[in-house]
């Protein structure tokens, strides 16, 4: 025992710079001089740069009146709202190719990636060719394909194609009537929320009850009959409120009803159609992963092959799927900035014109990469949290 | 795996690293050898590279004019294709020495983006293009309620647009792109019903569509668009350089000095003849300025007077054929007008 | 023991016989493959419809009826569009590819100068091939050579301006060989930053792993377009007056940085993968940080992390392709630029060159995706379950 003291006590053999201890601290010390010592260098230049030449700075110009339109725009804007509402405009837009496109590409995704484990030979190798192609082409060519080359040749306005429900498509675009609510709409809406309220209840008594009982109950028609029933209902009694306003040939362009430009669509086709790629393969791995006797129990205790997926595979999968998934929509959001190479006016895009016309480079190209930085955050805390229950599954 | 990067950074700034930090722009320019100039990436008649790759245009005879002034050669020049984003940081940060690039003089670029407009070089006002045999019947710009227009994006005329449609009380659906020839691909593919843009942008971009002849002009102007050449601030050396170098070009064609009678000219009796060309005994009007005495003569041998450029890339010599106009000189009812050289 | 009579036991093992007619061939395959269920017979109804749909006129249009070869537009128009083919014809038109093969490989690097860039192609090709090769012995020295050795002559060849090579501007690079040395010069910078970076993410030491974090998931969570537009529009602004970049090494550098974050995360995952008893087996021998990373565990993590890697890597080179945003002009950039020109313009003009430019793409992408492949077979030396 005395020795093994003494040997313990006995102070480190090794030099004083052989500590590992020591050498971190001054390696930390080391880097964060270096590290200040840069950022103070880059801030003095560009204080001094911007004094040398009479920038102006400072975030003060996102009061100003912006001056210039934009073509999309969801909330209201003019040329005489603000350089902040204009960006706030892009940011918006931004959010909107984002959302369409990732429910888009996770539904392709899934059919993609569960044809490739398909019985059938030709469904496999079409699923297959589609993921290899669109998974190997930048997406930027994958948006100027769809917008030069298949929409830009769409016929002219005078000739669009007339599609049912007086919806059009040309070159300018996708034409559908608007829907115009009357008075007394507003019953329909409540009366979807009500649908909806009551539709989550039966769903949670009808699961209670089975908890309770054993005997099921079908939870998902009624809920259907209750979600759509009721607004229809109320859609009759308030006496058929809803007109449509469709579109019409003017000079120029069919006015009136509802627009969406080929910018949007190209944009939002084509980060679809290549984010879908991605999501496939990760289906595939998710569903490959989860071990063939799982379902083979399943089968064992009876359970139908689609009752199999559903209850026993696609949870399981799931929670191989989901943390890539997650990065595949932080991917199509930062790829949605490619809109400034067509004319879809996303944030980089407004951004960048306030860049234009305030020449506040620094500033501007600052907010831009703040404002992604934080929907990329949210985004991963939202899937976090979506993984963290899927992973209590695992039990 | 560590030196390998740093080999390669190494290697690469070495060569592409442009360091520079002398006192004037002139020295800079003069140790570096050549002016690096800012041009647009390809308007026709301002700044466009030809089939051989020769940029030509009003905007790149400028700065042509301006190597030749400082070193007497109106080669010693690279150009800098810049998109309108990218202009102003290029000339602020010293990417580029002059601006030459179909850019207009405002106040609030003078002020709050710390440049310096030397003159204008071409006076043009914004314009609006429709194709004709689209759109029969349409003469005027009033009549353009509810058109798709097609403009670049980040420039004053996305401004001035703005601002006419509303002053007008007409809608009207902004595309915007980023690049010129964005713009133009979009126009001729039909994406748009108007193009609008710099008149003079207006005549060259139509040589460019696939088939010029439907396309019209429309009457209307609807801004006031002094483009000319720019620098940064705070040299008061290089700006009177290429403000001078523009004079120059006037008074040359005020004068009658051309390219070809330049070498005639400098025997001649006139004095302000003499004077200019630094042929009077005991000048110093170049040398005060930083550069030689005959500055004049090379800048007229190397691009001709102001008339030669504008005839050549513009004018009627070239396929843009615009007319003068208010480019005139002051003598023949125009804008273009010079302090004396003395 | 009681002798059994055995006779009737069989002492030679049956010859086998053929699969019933129902269980192979051809019939089977069909059977089994494409009309399995009702549900399978209705996909192989759609499926063999899409692909009736969507082949035949792909074929037609990319190879029966298109135009090879031409010297101008009129051989892609139609007469309506005041060119030579019948109105109604709609095929490729790789004549425009043909004409301007040139530029989409070396944009307008001066044509008396070409050789350069095919000369450092070859080199460049000459070094890949045998270090792809697992049997070519001497992979350390192909791999000094292929990255230390052939940036440098790269370099000057490309650029010039000494041993009376002629200087070339980078604003005269463009097409495929910017697609290229942009992706060369990413890749050979991004794995060492990457793996700096990811040990940096794992070090004990507070602040480094603070600031490895912040970087890595800072360059994560932005679009390559905002760091592009950092370094062509804020880098020039950060730097002391009248010092100033090359614009192609201001993007190199940007794309760099962002693909190094990227690089970072992948390396990462190999690193965690790693048992501890690998670290402290390194420990315990006595070696140091760099020499248990360098010996031990960087060759395990990057064995396992290869198909990552190679992801990167398909992703840098598939990246390459927003420089045109910020006006430079890599092979989409070149292909898109020559649509305006009016000799070539035509509705087929811009298709048939965004299929040229997306098959050169697939095929660098889809070979070193398979490539990658073939590796991780190889190297499967069991760490898999």
């Amino acid at each position: 025992m005395a020795s093994q003291e003494v040997l313990r006590e006995e102070p480190s053999r090794g030099s004083f710079i052989n500590d590992p201890k020591v050498r971190g601290y001054v390696f930390q010390v080391v880097v964060v001089i270096l590290l200040v010592a840069g950022v103070w260098w880059v801030v003095d230049n560009v204080i001094e740069n911007l004094q040398r030449l009479h920038i102006s700075s400072g975030f003060g110009y996102l009061k100003s009146r912006a001056g210039f339109d934009i073509s999309v725009s969801a909330i209201p804007y003019t040329s005489d709202s603000t350089y902040g509402r204009a960006i706030l405009v892009g940011l918006i837009n931004t959010l909107i190719v984002a959302v369409a496109g990732i429910i888009t590409a996770t539904i392709i995704g899934f059919i993609v990636g569960i044809g490739r484990l398909s019985r059938n030979w030709l469904i496999r190798k079409i699923c297959m060719v589609y993921v290899e192609i669109f998974r190997n082409i930048p997406p930027l060519l994958v948006i100027f394909f769809w917008y030069s080359g298949v929409l830009a040749v769409l016929p002219v306005v005078r000739e669009s194609i007339g599609l049912p429900f007086g919806s059009f498509l040309n070159q300018r675009g996708f034409y559908l009537p608007r829907a115009i609510w009357g008075d007394g709409s507003w019953l329909i809406f409540v009366a979807l929320l009500v649908g909806i309220a009551m539709a989550w209840f039966v769903a949670r008594t009808a699961r209670q009850r089975q908890m309770a009982t054993g005997q099921q109950f079908p939870v998902f028609w009624t809920s259907l009959a209750l979600i759509v029933g009721l607004p229809v209902l109320a859609y009759a009694l308030s006496g058929f409120p809803l007109t449509f306003d469709f579109p019409k040939q003017s000079t120029f362009n069919l006015t009136g009803g509802f627009h969406i430009g080929p910018e949007f669509l190209s944009l939002y086709l084509a980060l679809s159609c290549y984010t879908a790629s991605f999501i496939a393969e990760i289906v595939r791995a998710g569903i490959l992963g989860v071990s063939k006797g799982q379902s083979e129990a399943a089968g064992a205790l009876g359970l139908r092959p689609g009752s199999i997926l559903r209850l026993v595979v696609v949870p399981q999968a799931m929670r191989i799927v989901i943390p890539p998934l997650t990065s595949q929509y932080l991917n199509l959001t930062k790829n949605s900035s490619l809109a400034i190479a067509i004319a879809y006016p996303d944030l980089t895009a407004t951004a960048g014109t306030v860049l234009n016309q305030t020449g506040q480079a620094v500033e501007n190209v600052l907010i831009m990469m703040l404002v992604y930085l934080i929907i990329s955050l949210l985004t991963s805390a939202v899937m976090n949290v979506v993984n963290a229950r899927m992973a209590l599954v695992e039990r | 795996m560590k030196h390998i990067a740093i080999g390669i950074l190494g290697a690469g700034a070495l060569g592409l690293m442009a360091s520079a930090a002398s006192a004037t722009t002139l020295d800079d320019v003069k140790a570096k050898g050549f002016l690096q100039c800012g041009t647009n990436t390809g308007l026709a008649g301002f700044a466009a590279p030809d089939d051989k790759g020769e940029w030509k245009g009003i905007d790149v005879d400028f700065c042509r004019a301006v190597a030749a002034a400082v070193f007497g050669d109106g080669t010693k020049v690279k150009f800098t294709p810049l998109s309108a984003k990218e202009r102003f940081t290029a000339l602020q940060s010293g990417e580029v020495d002059i601006l030459s690039r179909n850019t207009t003089w405002t106040i609030n670029r003078d002020t709050a983006l710390g440049l310096n407009f030397v003159g204008v070089t071409y006076y043009d006002g914004q314009g609006f293009m429709i194709n004709a045999k689209k759109l029969p019947g349409v003469n005027s710009a009033l009549q353009l309620s509810g058109a798709a227009v097609c403009v670049q994006s980040g420039t004053t005329t996305e401004l001035n647009l703005a601002d006419y449609f509303k002053a007008n009380k007409m809608e009207y659906n902004p595309v915007v792109f980023e690049k010129l020839e964005e713009v133009n691909a979009a126009y001729d593919a039909g994406r748009c019903d108007v193009y609008t843009t710099d008149q003079s942008g207006l005549y060259g971009i139509r040589l460019t569509l696939s088939s010029p002849a439907d396309h019209v002009v429309l009457p209307e102007i609807i801004s006031k668009e002094p483009l000319g050449p720019a620098v940064r601030q705070g040299d008061d050396q290089w700006y009177h350089i290429v403000k001078w170098t523009y004079f120059a070009l006037l008074q040359a064609e005020e004068l009658g000095i051309t390219q070809a009678n330049v070498e005639e000219m400098k025997t001649s009796d006139n004095p302000e003849i003499k004077r200019v060309l630094g042929q009077e005994a005991e000048t110093k009007i170049g040398t005060d300025l930083g550069v030689s005495n005959d500055w004049v003569v090379n800048i007229v041998k190397a691009v001709g007077n102001y008339g030669e450029m504008f005839e050549r890339n513009v004018g009627t010599g070239s396929p843009l054929k615009i007319a003068r106009g208010i480019n005139a000189l002051w003598t023949k009812g125009g804008l273009q007008y010079a302090p004396p050289i003395r | 023991m009681q002798e059994h009579d055995t006779a009737w036991v069989r002492t030679e093992m049956a010859l086998a016989q053929q699969a019933p007619a129902g269980v192979r061939g051809p019939i089977a395959w069909v059977r089994k493959n494409l009309v399995g269920s009702v549900g399978d017979v209705i996909l192989t109804v759609l499926g063999i419809a899409l692909v009736v749909m969507i082949l035949p006129p792909i074929i037609n249009w990319a190879f029966i009826d298109a135009v090879w070869t031409g010297p101008d537009r009129s051989v892609c128009a139609t007469i309506a569009q005041g060119g030579t083919q019948p109105d109604g014809w709609s095929g490729a038109c790789w004549a425009f590819v043909n004409a301007k093969f040139g530029q989409f490989m070396f944009g307008r690097y001066p044509i008396e100068e070409r050789w350069r860039p095919i000369l450092v192609a070859i080199l460049f090709v000459a070094l890949l091939v045998p270090l792809l090769i697992p049997r070519v012995p001497r992979k350390g020295l192909n791999a000094i050579l292929l990255f230390l050795v052939l940036p440098i002559v790269a370099f000057v060849l490309l650029v010039g301006g000494m041993f009376g090579l002629p200087h070339v501007e980078t604003q005269l690079w463009g097409g495929l060989l910017v697609t290229l040395s942009l992706a060369f010069v990413g890749i050979a910078v991004s794995l060492p930053f990457g793996i700096v970076l990811a040990l940096g993410r794992r070090s004990k030491m507070p602040i480094v792993k603070m600031l490895c974090v912040i970087f890595i998931e800072f360059v994560r969570g932005i679009p390559l377009i905002t760091v592009l537009f950092f370094a062509s529009v804020m880098l020039p602004l950060f730097l002391p007056p009248g010092v100033s970049f090359d614009k192609f090494l201001r993007a190199l550098i940007g794309f760099s940085l962002f693909a190094a974050a990227y690089m970072a995360e992948v390396v990462r995952g190999g690193l965690q993968a790693i048992p501890k008893g690998q670290y402290e087996g390194a420990d315990s021998l006595g070696l140091g940080y760099w020499q248990k990373m360098n010996l031990i565990v960087l060759p395990q993590a990057l064995k396992l992390v290869i198909p990552g890697i190679v992801n990167t890597f398909i992703g840098m080179l598939k990246d390459t392709s927003l420089v045109i945003i910020i006006s430079m002009f890599d092979l989409l950039g070149v292909v898109k630029q020559n649509f305006s020109d009016p000799n070539w313009a035509t509705p087929q003009t811009t298709k048939s060159g965004l299929i040229f430019a997306a098959f050169v793409f697939w095929l660098l992408c889809y070979g070193m995706s398979r490539y990658s492949m073939y590796t991780e077979r190889r190297l499967d030396t069991g760490h898999k379950r």
